[in-house]
């Protein structure tokens, strides 16, 4: 129990910064793909989903990290509203979707994305994919 | 204080078969004791009983010699034999301390380049039908010296130490080995007191990276650096937890169903707990 608590409180040393720097390094060892690649998937990944949702642009975040035994790319794009089509007469709509929008809020990812509020920005978090690790 | 103590009876090691097993002792990065480990384990098994050649492939800087104290015993050298100056009868130095330990010494006064990798895999393979164990230390790095290492190994043994760097190097080795190897791991220098103060990375938590059987575990200790001043491997000891712990690893080469020693079943509960509470992050 002693050593738990050590172990509770030795959390802070060194080691977890060890740790998440290997982390770090190696996921980008594994990714064989280089920074700039990874900038054009980002623009890419945002000219997609900007069909669909307006996206925040400039708080757009990817990172890859280690799952089991596949690399797991996270992208974390806020939505700032929803484009549709036919939209001249949705603000009733959008009003009327409180429900479908709380499901956005959680964690599924394949939650209607149509489904966000308006005004406020909302996360789609974790749209995971996996990549190949070479 | 060497007297050849053999703790178990004398077992014929596992695939008993015609060939022995060829086996490279590998890491990427450099200092991490690939030598020191080939040298202990050689030892080791060869106190088990088993006949096992040790081949330095470090070609140019060699030093498998100096850690068994064979030094001033080496007449000739890997390549006298790859270039078929003299025969593998003519250029295996036997040990000191263990007759059935045999060094193939690296040359010094040459270069890695000059390697016949042909030839390399020729020298392994007619060792793999007159030893139980080849073992084949390599050098740092993961070009040529590390290529000429690797050709005539059917297995690898991989040593890490508990760093970033280094578990770093060894996820890229085991990369370029790929799976035929069957690589195992040694974690080397591990401090216990500093894991438990949360200062160095714990066995788990470098093998929840590389995800490697586990073949043992070496705490870093003074008398390491006694036994290399000396030239007499620590496995030669009849007691001590590093002793024992090299022969638990040679234990597990060999295929024996060996407890965890001491340092490892501490630092993989340390380690357990750990990934508990940190290990989704």
């Amino acid at each position: 129990m002693i050593e738990f608590l050590k172990r509770m409180f030795g959390q802070s040393g060194s080691s977890s910064t060890a740790k998440e720097r290997l982390r770090l390094v190696l996921m980008s060892d594994h990714l064989s793909l280089a920074p700039e690649l990874v900038e054009q998937l980002k623009i890419d990944l945002v000219e997609v989903i900007s069909r669909y949702v307006e996206v925040d642009r400039t708080k757009i975040e990817v990172s890859f990290e280690q799952q089991d035994s596949a690399l797991a790319m996270l992208a974390n794009i806020p939505i700032l509203a929803v484009n549709r089509p036919k939209v001249e007469a949705a603000a009733p709509a959008a009003a009327s979707l409180p429900a479908a929008h709380a499901s956005v809020a959680g964690d599924d990812p394949n939650a209607p994305a149509s489904a966000a509020l308006p005004r406020r920005k909302r996360r789609k978090k974790p749209a995971s994919k996996a990549v190949t690790v070479t | 204080m060497h007297e050849l103590k053999a703790e178990s009876p004398v077992v014929l090691t596992q695939p008993a078969p015609t060939l022995g097993r060829a086996i490279v002792v590998t890491s990427g990065k450099g200092g991490v004791g690939k030598t020191t480990t080939t040298a202990n384990l050689g030892t080791a098994l060869a106190q088990r009983g088993a006949k096992v050649a040790l081949i330095d492939a470090d070609v140019g800087l060699r030093n498998l010699d100096i850690l068994l104290g064979l030094e001033n015993r080496v007449r000739y050298h890997l390549l006298d034999v790859l270039e078929e100056r003299v025969t593998l009868d003519d250029a295996l130095v036997t040990d000191k301390h263990s007759p059935t330990l045999f060094l193939l010494a690296a040359a010094q006064s040459r270069e890695k380049d000059e390697v016949d990798m042909e030839k390399m895999r020729a020298v392994v393979a007619e060792l793999r039908t007159k030893f139980d164990y080849v073992l084949i230390d390599s050098p740092a790095g993961i070009e040529r010296g590390f290529q000429n290492a690797v050709i005539g190994a059917k297995e690898a043994i991989v040593v890490c130490t508990p760093e970033v760097s280094a578990v770093r190097d060894v996820d890229r080795v085991v990369g370029l080995l790929g799976s035929a190897f069957r690589p195992q791991l040694i974690v080397n220098r591990l401090r216990p007191l500093l894991v438990r103060k949360g200062k160095m990375l714990s066995v788990d938590d470098v093998n929840a990276i590389l995800r490697l059987p586990l073949l043992g575990v070496i705490a870093d200790e003074p008398e390491i650096i006694v036994s290399t001043n000396r030239g007499e491997p620590l496995a030669l000891r009849s007691e001590g937890a590093t002793a024992n712990a090299y022969r638990a690893i040679a234990a597990r080469l060999a295929g024996d169903d060996v407890a965890a020693p001491m340092v490892e079943a501490k630092e993989s509960l340390f380690g357990r707990l750990g990934s508990f509470f940190g290990g989704r992050r």
